[in-house]
């Protein structure tokens, strides 16, 4: 864990400062014994608070790209595209980093990202990518995550989770609030078609509460308030990784699972673009990926499974792969969102 | 003069602050939008549980607070000063707390099936109402208590040398007081839960739990529709107003005048029954709150071992937060402690922190790197929000004291900062250390407009918590609960104990 961060110069290079303020960066420049570092590029990357938090990838992703590219990457945490549309062309963003593929149309739309002009060729993902703005750096699948120790018996497929009794409870995110909850109104969407309703009926029984976000969701999980939990088939390496304990797994369904990948790109308004896009660059280098696993705790997006960390390699995946394309999921998302207001209503 | 024009002022900013905000984000979006179809349904359950929270808060209250009013005992003064706690941790950890005693796991429900009995649920609107009392009948409470202590001690040594019956103390002391205070703890409760959100969602068990603040949340971040956004919100101020408004009509009654403002033991209820009754009402009460309170220490001991020096540094400012705003509030609350100026104040709550927040980054983002100005806007809100909690405390008792003493010191000629210094804030001093620690506490434990500005190196310390559990760090998120309960309490003891030296 990295220690308290060296005072960051004050230079900010799109803000228009007093001289007062020039006056002051230049005895601090003056004084510092790394000057040379007021010469320095900075690249400033949007990322969610997950991502800059001592336990997110943030730390490990600063310093490994702070060290090839001889800059100063500046992580400004909080929510990526709503802050983005209202800064508008004003943005100091020269990288967005973690957007998900239920924002990319409206990001596309709002011309404030570039092409990111990076070879496709090498991902590994279990689906077809051919975006040229938005470049995914990790993936995972929606998935319901429950204790071995605590549920013998899990549901072998979706259908048959429809149609537990009310004594398997479950918690999941409200797709209005939630990424995650959006992606598994989608997943019901694609696997229940016209009968999406119907299936958030059946399930109801089960469903002990919906929760504002992931968090809350995961925490009534590990204090044993509920059997499973939406989350992501990722979610048991983090447990056999950083706890060692490998009693949590995910119920993987013959039916499919949404597929969730999270994306990086390059603004349109960058000073920085040539950084920038060795930043995105970066994001697909072995040393990311690698990184990136039990960074983030998701699948790396280019990387062959055997370079996956052990507790990786070990995970159930799903053979098949449920994903819309922004346009469908755009399309789709007000139905599946009502289904799912209708069914659990009823 | 002086004093109106400083009313004027503090009105002034509170409605520059919350209106300009909206104003800002409706104009970003070139005007409202209309509401959606869930809207309508959301707002009936807003008012409902909103409704039933303040109800059943404030009617809880009453025993609990004439218990301790008449009551002294060991532990009384820790029991108090606890009852400042549910109100200032932040809503996901309380709501852990709350689901480790009530939940299908929880500790009441084991209970039950140890004796046989079948299980009780808490998701529902009922779990909701129960959250919103857990939150804030402390506070009801707490206001109450207030009004019993301020009953000048000549009534009650009168109605004890008149041989008075309890029922008749009720009736000439209790209930006028009653009626002066009540109406505007329930306005102040009723606000609160209007603008419920996460704790709403999360108890009751679904989508049919859907309030205004989720339909706001929804609107800004996922459909990026600001005008559905502002639109919303000005209907939540609407409804706030209108509470105050209905408020401020109810509690018209007078206080009790002057008494020689002392101190003096109750003689009121000593019967055997009234005994009994009070030690249920403190027990009941006492268990309610301190149970989940306990479970939520116990679970973040183990955490605290795991905390980093990030954490320490966003406890500090956390701190500093809290002590600014605390000045300010209480600053701002002083000149507005009037039955408008109250009325007033409920804006500051009302308002969704969401669109306050983009307002505001709105707004200052031309002229200043809101990064760079993070903790001192939040200090900003934070008053804000205290506000309305500082003037419902101050109020009842600036108002007496106003007109008990008002005419002596006219007569006396008193310049307004001696009528300050020996008349004013000497006997406004326990409500004062109490605003001062609710709204130390409160601004704390409080997420407020933080989350939308914060960068890595001015995090606080409930954003922390957020962050932590956002990476699967759930035991170092709940030890960074406690530290944050810890520090909330501590930072609430402090200042309430300095005002309430009496109580």
């Amino acid at each position: 864990m990295p220690g308290p961060r060296p005072p960051i110069l004050p230079i900010r290079r799109k803000w228009k400062d007093g001289k007062m303020k020039a006056l002051t960066t230049f005895a601090a420049v003056t004084l510092s014994a790394g000057a040379a570092l007021a010469q320095e590029k900075v690249l400033t990357v949007y990322a969610g608070d997950y991502v800059v938090s001592e336990w997110g990838p943030g730390p490990a992703i600063e310093e490994m790209f702070e060290a090839r590219c001889g800059c100063d990457l500046q992580f400004k945490p909080g929510e990526l595209l709503p802050r983005l549309l209202l800064e508008g062309e004003a943005t100091d963003a020269d990288v967005v980093f973690g957007l998900n593929t239920d924002v990319t149309q409206r990001a596309r739309a709002s011309g404030l990202f570039a092409p990111h002009g990076q070879d496709l060729s090498a991902l590994t993902l279990p689906i077809d990518w051919q975006d040229d703005t938005f470049l995914p750096f990790n993936y995972s699948h929606t998935a319901f995550v429950y204790d071995r120790d605590r549920l013998e018996s899990p549901p072998e497929s979706f259908e048959a989770l429809l149609d537990a009794d009310e004594d398997l409870s479950l918690v999941i995110q409200d797709p209005r609030s939630s990424i995650s909850g959006l992606a598994m109104a989608l997943w019901v969407q694609s696997v229940y078609g016209d009968e999406a309703e119907e299936a958030w009926a059946r399930l109801s029984d089960s469903v002990l509460t919906v929760t504002k976000g992931w968090s809350e969701s995961y925490g009534l999980f590990t204090d044993g308030e509920a059997d499973m939990v939406l989350s992501y088939t990722t979610s048991p390496a983090y447990h056999m990784i950083a706890e060692e304990d490998d009693s949590v797994a995910a119920a993987i369904f013959p039916e499919g699972h949404y597929f969730m990948v999270e994306l990086s790109a390059v603004t349109s308004v960058t000073e920085e673009p040539e950084l920038a896009r060795d930043f995105l660059e970066f994001t697909l280098s072995e040393d990311f990926q690698e990184m990136i696993a039990t960074g983030n705790w998701s699948i790396p997006a280019a990387l062959e499974r055997q370079g996956w960390p052990e507790g990786f390699q070990a995970l159930e995946l799903p053979e098949t792969v449920l994903f819309y394309s922004e346009d469908e999921a755009a399309a789709l998302k007000d139905d599946a969102v009502e289904a799912w207001r209708a069914g659990l209503s009823r | 003069m002086a004093r109106r024009s400083l009313a004027l002022i503090a009105a002034a900013l509170v409605l520059a602050l919350t209106l300009v905000p909206i104003g800002a984000v409706t104009l970003r979006a070139g005007g409202f939008s209309g509401f959606a179809p869930g809207d309508g349904q959301a707002l009936r359950f807003t008012l409902l549980q909103a409704f039933l929270s303040g109800l059943f808060s404030v009617l809880a209250a009453v025993p609990v607070a004439r218990a301790l009013a008449r009551r002294r005992f060991a532990g009384r003064g820790l029991l108090v000063a606890l009852l400042g706690a549910p109100f200032i941790l932040p809503v996901i950890v309380a709501v852990l707390g709350l689901i480790a005693t009530f939940g299908a796991n929880g500790l009441v429900n084991r209970g039950l099936a140890a004796l046989g009995l079948p299980e009780v649920t808490i998701y529902g609107l009922h779990g909701v109402v129960l959250a919103h009392v857990f939150f804030n009948l402390p506070l009801a409470t707490r206001l109450l208590l207030q009004g019993w202590l301020a009953v000048p001690a000549e009534r009650l040594r009168l109605a004890a040398a008149l041989g008075l019956t309890p029922w008749a103390v009720f009736r000439t002391i209790e209930a006028p007081m009653l009626a002066r205070i009540l109406p505007g703890a329930f306005a102040v409760i009723f606000v609160i839960c209007l603008s419920s959100f996460a704790v709403a969602l999360t108890l009751g068990g679904g989508p049919r739990a859907t309030t205004v603040e989720l339909a706001i949340y929804q609107a800004m971040r996922f459909d990026f529709d600001l005008g559905r956004a502002a639109a919303l919100s000005l209907l939540q101020l609407a409804l706030a107003t209108a509470a105050g408004l209905v408020a401020l009509k109810l509690s018209g009654g007078t206080g009790f005048g002057a008494g020689l403002d002392r101190v003096v033991p109750r003689w009121d209820g000593q019967g055997r029954g009234q005994r009994a009754l009070d030690a249920l009402a403190i027990g009941v009460v006492a268990l309610f709150l301190l149970t989940p309170l306990s479970l939520v220490a116990l679970r973040g001991l183990p955490g605290l071992a795991l905390l980093g020096p990030e954490t320490w540094v966003a406890a500090g400012h956390s701190l500093s937060v809290a002590l600014a705003s605390t000045a300010l509030c209480l600053a701002w609350a002083l000149p507005l402690a009037t039955r408008r100026g109250e009325a007033l104040g409920l804006l500051g709550i009302a308002i969704s922190p969401l669109v306050l927040g983009t307002g505001l980054f709105l707004l200052l983002r031309p002229v200043v790197n809101p990064f760079t100005l993070a903790l001192p806007v939040t200090a900003l809100i934070n008053a804000l929000v205290s506000l309305p909690f500082a003037l419902r405390i101050l109020r009842p008792e600036a108002e007496a004291i106003r007109a008990d003493f008002g005419r002596l010191s006219a007569a006396l000629g008193l310049t307004p900062w001696a009528w300050l210094r020996w008349v004013f804030l000497p006997r406004l001093r326990r409500p004062l250390g109490f605003a001062a620690g609710l709204s130390a506490a409160l601004s704390m434990g409080d997420l407020g407009v933080i989350a939308l500005f914060a960068d890595p190196e001015r995090a606080t310390l409930p954003l922390h918590v957020y962050r932590l559990m956002g990476s699967y760090q759930m035991q170092a998120a709940q030890g960074a609960a406690l530290l944050l309960l810890g520090a909330s309490l501590a930072i609430f003891w402090l200042f309430d104990r300095g005002g309430r030296v009496y109580a």
